[in-house]
């Protein structure tokens, strides 16, 4: 397991853009912002906590669709299914590898952003936590898109129909709680909420890909 | 394809042989546990079985040693050296895989199957792009593999001069018309 886990960082690595895609994506989206609604502060300390949700989520999406799909196309998946290691493990290892390269460098960046959009400064901590506590969820749940369309040629588009749905309950309880930091309110109660639906699928979402994932290799 | 049947037994190897499209691939596959049989039973657990088929298995940005690493650990085995030296890497082992030619990507898909440690090889088509010397080192590695109790089933066209037995799959070709509705493109 860690040395599939190790393999991938060092292709992420080396193949560059593993690690600064999303990153890029993420600056960008939150830079365009401020410019299509114009430069109020009042209003980008509304809506800021929703924006860089919805800005990490897209930038989540965005390297998926070569998650599996360059694993598929060299024949590793197929080798990798016909390991002693379970599919079930390689695809968790799969989704916490596209954590490390996504979702944690978005985790870290967010404060920075969260200053452009003039974030409330009791909201940062919130964002963080959320953020920190949810993007582990869309990389599960991307996973899952990831091996339901892998072998089909141009899939990435209908994996994000796919996917995106399926984001729903993540980006509002995330988004709650970055607003309701931001506002001054008890943000609690969907953080914990937040927490469940990300271990619930951590639990889970392996085996329904790894079940879907051996349909599509046959 | 229906009515296959034959038996493999430790320390013996066997051709597969049959035109194009007689099913030896999807035969492979089955065995190697990638598909399920539509009927029948594959007796022999998949844990024994090192697949190899048409595709590789290499990341180009990995070099030829690190590629070699990756399977051995995979397999919970460590030493790649005696796979290194049965297809003569030891000159290509530090550079990024992305940069050999075919034949020798080919030599390192194979020199991975003795990084598996397992007993059963399912090889489709391994000599694809092999010169005359790459068969010969093939050959040796299968031989060589046979001697220390191993199995072998190969689906291949040419002569590897192997002592094995051979199964030509034409004669098993099912009547029926298998026409599958491919519909990947008929969006996007």
């Amino acid at each position: 397991m860690i040395a599939l886990l190790r393999r991938d960082l060092l292709l992420a690595l080396r193949a560059g853009g593993g690690f600064g895609l999303g990153l890029a994506f993420f600056l960008i989206v939150t830079v365009l912002v401020p410019f299509s609604v114009g430069p109020q502060s009042d209003l980008l300390t509304i809506i800021a906590p929703g924006v860089l949700w919805l800005g990490a989520l897209l930038a989540c999406l965005l390297s998926l669709d070569r998650l599996l799909a360059l694993d598929f196309e060299d024949g590793t998946l197929d080798l990798l299914a016909t390991a002693p290691l379970p599919l079930e493990a390689a695809l968790s290892i799969k989704a916490l590898s596209h954590w490390l390269t996504t979702g944690l460098p978005l985790v870290v960046a967010s404060p920075v952003l969260g200053v452009m959009l003039n974030l409330a400064p009791g909201g940062f901590v919130w964002l963080v936590a959320s953020l920190a506590l949810g993007t582990p969820a869309l990389s599960v749940i991307g996973t899952f898109g990831a091996a339901l369309t892998v072998g089909i040629k141009r899939g990435g588009l209908l994996m994000s129909l796919l996917v995106l749905p399926l984001y729903v309950p993540t980006l509002i309880f995330g988004a709650e709680v970055a607003r309701r930091g931001a506002t001054g309110l008890e943000a609690g109660t969907p953080l914990t909420l937040l927490a469940g639906i990300t271990l619930a699928t951590i639990g889970l979402m392996p085996f329904a890909s790894a079940a879907v994932l051996r349909m599509t290799l046959r | 394809m229906s009515g296959v049947s034959f038996e493999v037994a430790a320390g013996a190897a066997l051709i597969l042989r049959g035109p194009n499209g007689a099913g030896k691939t999807t035969l492979l596959r089955t065995i190697a546990g990638l598909q399920p049989p539509l009927s029948g039973h594959i007796a022999g657990a998949h844990e024994t079985i090192a697949y190899a088929g048409h595709a590789d298995g290499l990341k180009a940005m990995l070099s030829v040693r690190e590629n070699l690493d990756f399977w051995a650990q995979v397999f919970g085995q460590n030493d790649i050296e005696p796979a290194i030296a049965a297809y003569q890497l030891q000159p290509l082992q530090d550079r990024l895989a992305g940069t050999l030619s075919a034949g020798q990507k080919r030599r390192l898909g194979l020199a991975r199957l003795m990084v598996t440690g397992r007993p059963i090889w399912v090889l489709d088509e391994p000599t694809v792009s092999l010169d005359t010397d790459a068969v010969a080192l093939f050959a040796a590695a299968v031989t060589d593999h046979l001697t220390a109790n191993g199995s072998a089933l190969i689906a291949t066209h040419i002569d590897l001069g192997l002592d094995a037995g051979s199964l030509d799959l034409a004669q098993y070709r099912s009547a029926v018309d298998l026409r599958i509705g491919a519909s990947d493109e008929a969006f996007l």
